[in-house]
This record gives C-alpha cells, sequence and structure tokens, in this order.
C-alpha cells in the first residue's frame, strides 16, 4: 500500500535558469516546503500557496500552480470531497482548516444595489462638503428628558459610549492565534483611526496597554486573561457566545502556540492546551448570561460598554433580542463567513446563516420590540469592502467588524492555514523566526490605510445617497434593491426589487 | 389611490404667514404670494393650511377628507360615528373652477370624542409618558385621534385625511396652488397663519391626497425638497405606530414633530436640533452643558434625522417653524413687518404681499427660525 493516496495541491515550479539561488524563499516557506541541495528543491505536498516565496524571490523566479493532475470529472464528488476522504480515511481526525467558509453559496451583498441621487434630490460633495461617520457604541435610551424650562441641559443619565470616527472596526483575533505583532498592529490602527481592535479571548498583553482606550477586552468561555486589570483596560468588554465560524464550537489552542508570552498573556501554564469550552460553564441560558453581563457591569462600575457577541444561527433575531433585555449594551453578530484561526472544516461550512439575512432579521425585531436603540448592532462575517459596509449598514447594522479584511491588509494570502502555526507571513503563527518577519509599525500603516481608504469610499457612497451622515442610511432600506433576488429573499432583507 | 405610485420626489415652492397678534386675515394674501412662485409648480399639486379659520368651533377637531366615491364616505363615516360625537358635517365648500377636475368628494366633519372611548384606550396601551407631557391633558386623547388617522388612512380604501387638528384646516389638491386657492375659495377664509405650498412632482400623475401640506393633529407641514433618509425616518415612525401610507416622504416630517415634541416632550429647539442636527465638529466645540445635550440628542435621535435637501414650513397652534437642511440645499427666506413674520422659498413672494418689510433675511443652514404669537396671545 502506498504512504498516502493525497496528491498535492500544488505544484512550486523554480525557474532554475533566473534562481540566483540565494535562498530566501527556503527561509521564508514557513511550512518546509522548499529546501536547498544544490539548487531550490520543491516538496509539492507541503505547499499551501501562501505566495510568501513568490512574493520575495528577488528574481521572480518562483510560481505556484494549481495542481492540474484532475480527477475523472464528477459534478457531486468534487475533488474536496474525494481528499477529505483519503485524509480522514488515513489518520481518522476531524478535518480542520482556517479563515472563513469558502464554499459557494453566493453572497447576498453581490445581490443588492445602492442608490444615487439624479436632479431631483442633488448628490453631495464630500470634497466640498462635510460628511459624517461618527459613530458611537454603546446602549441609548428612546427619550430623553431636558430640565425645565429651557431644555438646554439634559437630565437623562447616558450610559457609556464609545466615539468611533468610522463604522468599521476590527473583529476579535486573539494573540495567540494571531503573533503580539499583529496585535500590536491592530491596536496601533486602531488608535490611529479611532476606531476598535478586540482582543478575542487570548487576554491583553502588556504591550497593548498604551492603546487600551480603543480596545474591546473579550470575555470567552476560557476566560484567559481576564481580571479586574484586564477589564479596567478595555474601553468596551465583549462577552462571546460564539463565532460565526464555529457556531456551537469551543476553541483549541495547541499547546506549542503557548509559549511564555501567551501563556502570562493568557494566565495559563506553559505549553498547555488552551481549551475554551462550547458553552461558557456559568451560561446555560439567559438569566445566567444577564447576569455575567451585570457582573461585569458592577465590576468596571458601569463605564464601559459590555456587549455578547454571537454567531448567526436560525434563530438569531429572537436570541439577539432576548441579548437585549438580558442588559446588553451591544450585540455582535458573526455571519457564516467569518474567520477563524482553527475550526473543524464541516463545522465552518455548514452551520450559521448568512449575516445579511442575520442583519435584517435582528434589526427588524429590535424595531418591532422597541428597544433597537438599547443596543448597537456590530455586523461582521465576510465583508470583504465599503461596499459591503454600506450595504450592512443600510440594512441595519451601526458598525461592522472586519477581521479577514484586516489580515489581508497585513500581508495574508488566505491559504487557510493559520491552524497549522506555520504561517509565512509572520501573523497567524508564534515561531519567532516567523513572527519577527511581521512589522508592528508597517503593518499598522496598511491596516490606517485600508480604514481611511473604505472611509473615504464610504463618504463617496454617502454623497453619491444625497445624505451626509452615516445614521441617514442605517437601517435605511430603502436605498437598497436586490438583483435576481426570490420574493422571500426580498421580504427577509426588508428591501425592493430593483426596477421598483 | 393610496399607494399606487412609489414615492415621489418633488421640488416646490412654499409660503407662510404668521401674525403674532393673533389677528385673523383673509386667504387671499398667501394666495397671491403662492401665485407669484408659479414656476417653481408644474400643476401637480397645490394647497394651503388656515390656522384660527374654525373660531366658532375651535375645541372641536377639524377633519378634512378627502373620498374617491361615495362608499367610502359611508364607511368613513361609520367608522368615525363610532368614537366621535359628530357636531357637524358638510361638504368643503368649493367653486367650479376651469383648471381644477377629477375632484375627489371634499368633506369635513367638527368632532369631539366620546369620553369613554379614551379611557379604554389608554387603558390598551402601556406607553411611559414623559415628564414633560404630564401636564398635557389631552395627551392620551390626541395619541388616540392620530391612531384614528392612521387606520383610516390605511383601512379605508379611497378615504383620505387632509387634516385633523383642531381649529386648522387643509385645503388642497392637484392643480397650480393659486387656483387650488381659489376652488377651496380659501379668500373667504381668515385664520391668523396660513401656509401653502406649489408642487413640482417628477415622476408620476399627482394625487389629491399626495399634494402639501401634510398633517397629523394640529401640525401641518409643506416642503421643498426631498428627504433621502426617508427609509430610515420611515422604520423609525413604525416603531412608534405611525403608518406613512402616503408614499411621500414629506409625511414623515409632520409624524416626526407630534412624536418629538409632543410625545417625547422634547422643546421645539431640541426636536429642530434632531431633525436638522449640527454637524459633529461644530458640536465638539460647544461648552457643556450643552455639548453633552446635543451629543445626546444626536445619538438617540439619529434614525429621526432628516438628511436630503428641504426647506420646510411646519405649522402648528400658535406658531410656525422655518428650517432648511444641514448644507441648505433648497432656499428659505424670512422677512417680518411689525407683527407679522413670512417665510418663503422666495423673497419676491414675500415683498409680493409685504412690499416694505422691516427686515428680510436668508435662514442660515440648519437653524431653526421658531415663531410663535406674542406672550399672552391666544390663538
Amino acid at each position: 500500500m502506498i504512504r498516502s493516496l493525497l496528491t498535492p495541491d500544488f505544484l512550486v515550479k523554480v525557474d532554475h535558469q533566473h534562481c540566483r539561488r540565494c535562498k530566501r524563499c527556503v527561509l521564508n516557506c514557513g511550512f518546509g516546503a522548499l529546501s536547498f541541495l544544490d539548487r531550490v528543491v520543491a516538496d509539492n505536498s507541503k505547499c499551501v500557496a501562501c505566495q510568501r516565496c513568490v512574493t520575495f524571490c528577488p528574481e521572480s523566479a518562483i510560481t505556484v500552480e494549481r495542481n492540474p493532475l484532475v480527477f475523472k470529472g464528477n459534478d457531486y464528488w468534487t475533488a474536496n470531497d474525494i481528499k477529505s476522504i483519503y485524509k480522514q480515511a488515513e489518520v481518522g481526525g476531524m478535518l480542520l482548516t482556517g479563515m472563513g467558509n469558502d464554499r459557494p453559496y453566493g453572497s447576498y451583498f453581490d445581490r443588492m444595489v445602492l442608490d444615487a441621487c439624479q436632479v431631483t434630490n442633488p448628490s453631495i460633495d464630500p470634497l466640498r462638503e462635510p460628511m459624517e461617520l461618527r459613530t458611537y457604541l454603546g446602549s441609548k435610551p428612546n427619550t430623553l428628558e431636558f430640565e425645565e424650562p429651557d431644555g438646554a441641559v439634559l437630565t437623562t443619565r447616558i450610559g457609556p459610549q464609545v466615539a468611533l470616527e468610522t463604522p468599521i472596526i476590527f473583529a476579535a483575533m486573539s494573540y495567540g492565534a494571531i503573533s503580539l505583532q499583529a496585535h500590536k498592529a491592530l491596536a496601533r490602527a486602531a488608535k490611529r483611526s479611532g476606531s476598535l481592535m478586540n482582543t478575542g479571548e487570548g487576554g491583553l498583553h502588556k504591550e497593548l496597554y498604551p492603546y487600551s482606550d480603543r480596545i474591546i477586552v473579550q470575555v470567552a468561555s476560557g476566560r484567559f486573561g481576564v481580571n479586574q486589570e484586564y477589564l479596567d483596560r478595555g474601553a468596551a468588554v465583549e462577552i462571546k457566545i460564539g463565532q460565526g465560524a464555529k457556531p456551537g464550537i469551543g476553541g483549541h489552542l495547541p499547546g506549542e502556540k503557548v509559549n511564555q508570552e501567551v501563556s502570562q498573556t493568557r494566565m495559563i501554564p506553559e505549553g498547555t492546551d488552551a481549551l475554551s469550552p462550547a458553552p461558557h460553564h456559568d451560561i446555560y441560558s439567559i438569566e445566567d448570561l444577564s447576569q455575567l453581563i451585570y457582573a461585569l457591569k458592577e465590576a468596571t462600575r458601569y463605564t464601559k460598554p459590555v456587549g455578547v457577541k454571537i454567531a448567526a444561527v436560525h434563530n438569531v433575531a429572537a436570541i439577539a433580542s432576548g441579548i437585549a433585555r438580558a442588559g446588553a449594551d451591544f450585540v455582535y453578530i458573526d455571519g457564516f463567513r467569518g474567520g477563524t484561526g482553527s475550526a473543524p472544516t464541516m463545522i465552518r461550512d455548514n452551520i450559521g446563516i448568512p449575516i445579511e439575512m442575520a442583519i435584517a432579521a435582528v434589526d427588524d425585531r429590535l424595531r418591532r420590540e422597541g428597544i433597537r436603540n438599547q443596543v448597537t448592532l456590530i455586523a461582521a462575517g465576510g465583508i470583504r469592502n465599503s461596499g459591503d459596509v454600506a450595504k450592512a449598514i443600510a440594512l441595519g447594522a451601526d458598525l461592522v467588524a472586519i477581521g479577514t479584511a484586516a489580515l489581508l491588509a497585513m500581508g495574508c494570502h488566505l491559504c487557510q492555514k493559520c491552524y497549522t502555526g506555520n504561517c509565512s507571513w509572520g501573523i497567524a503563527t508564534q515561531r519567532p523566526e516567523l513572527t519577527r518577519r511581521l512589522e508592528t509599525e508597517e503593518s499598522a500603516e496598511r491596516l490606517v490605510n485600508l480604514l481611511l481608504g473604505w472611509s473615504l469610499e464610504l463618504k463617496e457612497i454617502l454623497g453619491a445617497l444625497g445624505v451626509n451622515s452615516i445614521e441617514s442610511l442605517r437601517g435605511s432600506r430603502e436605498r437598497l434593491r436586490g438583483v435576481g433576488l426570490n420574493q422571500v429573499e426580498l421580504d427577509v432583507l426588508g428591501i425592493k426589487s430593483a426596477g421598483r | 389611490m393610496k399607494g399606487t405610485f412609489p414615492r415621489i420626489p418633488s421640488g416646490c415652492s412654499i409660503t407662510g404667514i404668521l401674525n403674532r397678534k393673533a389677528k385673523r386675515f383673509s386667504g387671499a394674501d398667501v394666495i397671491k404670494s403662492i401665485r407669484l412662485m408659479h414656476d417653481r409648480s408644474n400643476g401637480l399639486g397645490g394647497g394651503f393650511a388656515g390656522y384660527g379659520i374654525y373660531p366658532q368651533y375651535k375645541d372641536h377637531y377639524a377633519f378634512h377628507l378627502l373620498y374617491n366615491k361615495e362608499a367610502c364616505q359611508h364607511e368613513t363615516e361609520r367608522f368615525l360615528e363610532k368614537s366621535f360625537i359628530v357636531d357637524r358635517s358638510e361638504p368643503i365648500p368649493t367653486r367650479p373652477h376651469p383648471r381644477i377636475t377629477d375632484t375627489p368628494i371634499l368633506w369635513r366633519y367638527f368632532l369631539r370624542v366620546k369620553p369613554y372611548v379614551v379611557e379604554q384606550f389608554s387603558g390598551r396601551r402601556n406607553e411611559r409618558r414623559p415628564n414633560r407631557c404630564l401636564a398635557d391633558d389631552g395627551y392620551e386623547e390626541k395619541n388616540f385621534v392620530v391612531q384614528q388617522v392612521m387606520e383610516i388612512n390605511q383601512k379605508i380604501d379611497g378615504a383620505f385625511v387632509a387634516s385633523s387638528g383642531k381649529n386648522m384646516g387643509v385645503f388642497k389638491g392637484v392643480g397650480f396652488p393659486e387656483d387650488i386657492g381659489e376652488f377651496y375659495r380659501v379668500e373667504e377664509y381668515e385664520g391668523y397663519m396660513w401656509t401653502s405650498h406649489g408642487r413640482f412632482p417628477t415622476n408620476t400623475p399627482g394625487w389629491w391626497g399626495g399634494a402639501h401640506p401634510f398633517t397629523i393633529l394640529d401640525w401641518s407641514v409643506v416642503h421643498n425638497g426631498e428627504i433621502s433618509s426617508y427609509g430610515i425616518n420611515r422604520r423609525y415612525l413604525e416603531a412608534f405606530g405611525y403608518l406613512c401610507t402616503l408614499q411621500t416622504d414629506t409625511e414623515v416630517i409632520a409624524y416626526l414633530f407630534d412624536l418629538l415634541h409632543r410625545r417625547q416632550g422634547l422643546s421645539l429647539e431640541n426636536t429642530c436640533l434632531a431633525l436638522s442636527a449640527p454637524f459633529w465638529k461644530e458640536i465638539d466645540r460647544y461648552s457643556e452643558p450643552k455639548r453633552e445635550a446635543v451629543t445626546a440628542i444626536r445619538q438617540v435621535y439619529g434614525s429621526a434625522m432628516l438628511n436630503g435637501p428641504f426647506s420646510l414650513v411646519v405649522g402648528f397652534t400658535g406658531g410656525m417653524i422655518g428650517i432648511t437642511d444641514r448644507i441648505k440645499l433648497r432656499p428659505l427666506v424670512c422677512g417680518q413687518k411689525d407683527e407679522v413674520v413670512y417665510l418663503s422659498s422666495e423673497e419676491s413672494a414675500i415683498r409680493e404681499i409685504c412690499p416694505a418689510p422691516d427686515r428680510v433675511w436668508t435662514i442660515r443652514a440648519g437653524e431653526p427660525i421658531i415663531v410663535q404669537l406674542e406672550e399672552g396671545v391666544q390663538p
């Protein structure tokens, strides 16, 4: 019997005529796919197409190609299905993957179009007129009361708010899943852009303390790194119930990644696996969640918004409503395209619903119950560009969070091998020889650029829509039209068909 | 009729005249003023709101109704009689006019709410009443009237409430505003305040219900522009029980004033701050406590903010408000002569009826002009 039925996914081609044998590619490959004997030799089976060698070869002498070897064509049994079975037959384990659901489910973002002004209402030029993206994260009352008689002095006490200069924040990614360099870059960029980064469940490294007014600190089922100081260091606190890439599933950071720094930050022994249970072991119902929300509010003396992150699942609207009524200041919904450092492939690819549907359902439900103002609605899970941002906001989100897009900005090439800890780009790894290649300042600048570029585009979109403030787009589904959607989908999204 | 058309964007002319001593004057002036701006409308809609025109019925809700056919009238009257005492019911007087055709049945009713009805109604509701509204002893009665208007507009096909306030009424229809004025014999009424509108809808034949002013209770709105934030304003209002059945953006403005000022107790100034909010850049420069107050208004009432080009004249018992969008994409001029205050799209329309005003000035972007009767003067 042969060792493995698996054929390589990719072929590395080295142009030996142009190769100057500098071995840079060998050093750069985090997956050990390249070695040097008398010349560069590739082990194709190890290549994940992360493109690190391709990018860094000074002679452009390397190309990575999809292995043209095909199975006999079969529309039902895809190459992916066949290979997965070979893999599992060999090792008897769960298939793992990284990043978001990549299956061809399609995208509702791509089936919605935005409006623009022509003649009857003028569009607004953002280069000439003010254009406002400022958004406040936090619970708002439904009404305000003022001191008599002039009505200029507010008597209503508004809960804690975090001001954001753009409606785009960074999604939760833990130190441990990503490198400290990446974590710092996100924090630095959030601070400079007036946005927020999110610690994920891995605690807060001391080097991020200077950015604490721009950090959401997460409290997840493993409670890693959670203590009073951690809560005090956050601008907001997030209870993580679920994640779009793996709803209902816990987390597992392998011991190899738990080096001294990670161990200190997570407050667990070095080299031990960091296991996040699937549910919080103190939350088995909504009233338990409410207790944790208020415990965290008490601990932070009601000075910070406390919110809850859930994955978008079938009953998301009712769950979000329950969370709002349980006292949360924000609800973070992660759609089924949301990324992960590691998840069982079958979970990632088959569980959860599209974020577009989830936003629409939740926003509708909260409005119908008259509690929409009580929570800030954050949407995440597959936001690819500012067009997606605008559409998510028009459907009803207050803010969007970006994870994959932020990683891409730092150099990620979406090879989906985050769970291996071999990230050649120094992002999803703790190997010092790999992490040190991610330059914090340069990455921060790239992230700032990304937020700036998207914000400029959002302003252009608002200008075209003839409004000069993001709150006039928020929930304004009248400005969206569906293309190629059936009536049920249009109804769920609460939009009309194009042409209507 | 209702809901047949998609939302109707429009350009327009608007005018408002208020005598601050509450001296009543004929509607002839306002017709003359709006006539001058003939070219700002296209004959697909015009209308007037008169305040103080029914002194003999000043404590009655004056309902002006438009009916497509007699059947809707019967149905509506049966509906009204359930909850109201109808003290007077009559056709709205009109005169034949060569350019006003296809007129619906125009009828008005002077109504009192049956006493037990409000109790029943408020017993079914569970709305926490803001402190500032406690003084309003007609609070629940007005909520009930609003709900009745919504119900007629939504449920009775072919019936439409043009106005529902006390001691005020709206006269509107399809045609140039000056023709509509003549048709309704507006010059025969005397009021202390008049507003008017000439309409230029751009993508639909006009329909009578779609002409301005739009009203709820004694709020009336004439509007030049388009509310680009209509989608979210409408969804926001629906959460408070307002049904936007008329498919035009202007309707939300009247409801927003009713919600924010009457029901939630915001002062008129704060209501205007919510609807045409200052830019953050400006708010950040305010000193406390103003900064905190305006910041909170924007945070809480973001969905109520009106965005897009507009200039408005909002009428209510005892006063009117002139306001434009934050970057003033539509014109609005204010004039004053003794105790009379004028608001209009054009200065010429003010000078047409008041050749030598004491003052005329252009209103600044987003800054409301709130004019009320002089202190101690009763409407």
